[in-house]
């Protein structure tokens, strides 16, 4: 059985990689809101592992919180990116500057 | 395999093939909690996030139809950035949680007929009802605002308007005399 530090470290590691996904995909919407999933996914593994290795249900109660959030928020999200291409033409977050003055 | 499938994620040149790598991510987290006993949630994930969010997420990459080469443009740009920060953060990340920290925790062996479901039920629907209607109204807000918002108006569609039929009277009706004409095989017979 895994420790759970390896549980942890898992974790630390996929919170990394979508954080650097975000930094380096800065340009693409679509992977940006994939990496906010995945980064959440990284927070939920962690609140998985303390809620098996403490015995205590209450982590898996907000990960089942936290998965109705994150659905809401890709459903929407995906929504303005849908209204956001049929109005501008383009994902690319350097070219959507219309508030710039 | 995780890890790998969620480099493959951020690095994949396609967005379609970004997509199913992050499914398969999801797929490998799902496994992975199996394995810490929470049945219920690995299940969860694999029918809401497999089933329904990435098919989302399918559906609008190739609906937009972007231009990727545009879009990679920056990919070798912020590479040493990005790769920086992470280095730094995942490694005060590990740092914090070194084994000495938390070595005292061990895994609990739950008797064979627990059923995590069931315990997740008892209290969900008693100490947490409330936080639980919550969830329904926001994805009740976010059903709205999605549809709302993508909602084009009106379709154009093909159907009587039987008010329209009607109430048609003879004043759209125009009647026109002109003289009758001769067809040109009539005069060589």
């Amino acid at each position: 059985m895994m420790s759970l530090n390896a549980f942890l470290i898992l974790g630390a590691i996929l919170f990394g990689i979508s954080f650097a996904g975000i930094i380096i995909n800065r340009r693409n919407l679509i992977i940006l809101l994939m990496c906010v999933e995945l980064m959440l996914l990284a927070v939920n593994t962690n609140f998985i592992a303390f809620s098996h290795y403490l015995n205590d249900t209450k982590g898996q109660i907000f990960v089942f919180f936290i998965l109705t959030v994150a659905a809401a928020e890709a459903a929407i999200g995906l929504a303005i990116l849908m209204v956001l291409f049929r109005n501008r033409r383009t994902i690319n977050v350097d070219e959507l500057n219309s508030l710039k003055g | 395999m995780l890890v790998f499938s969620a480099v493959m994620v951020v690095c994949a040149r396609n967005p379609v093939i970004s997509a199913l790598y992050l499914v398969y991510a999801f797929f490998n987290s799902a496994v992975l909690w199996m394995l810490l006993q929470a049945e219920f949630l690995s299940l969860v994930l694999i029918f809401v996030y497999v089933g329904a969010v990435m098919t989302l997420f399918m559906f609008v990459v190739m609906m937009l139809n972007i231009d990727i080469e545009v879009l990679r443009k920056g990919f070798v740009k912020y590479l040493p950035l990005g790769l920086l920060v992470v280095a730094i953060v995942v490694g005060m990340m590990i740092y914090i949680i070194m084994p000495e920290h938390f070595s005292s925790l061990a895994a609990i062996k739950q008797p064979a007929n627990y059923s995590n479901t069931k315990a997740l039920g008892m209290v969900l629907y008693t100490q947490y009802v409330y936080p639980f209607e919550i969830a329904a109204v926001l994805l009740l807000a976010a059903i709205i605002a999605a549809i709302s918002l993508t909602h084009l108006g009106k379709p154009r569609r093909k159907v009587q308007n039987i008010n329209k039929q009607l109430s048609a009277n003879k004043s759209r009706l125009r009647i026109i005399k002109m003289p009758s004409e001769k067809r040109s095989g009539d005069e060589s017979a």
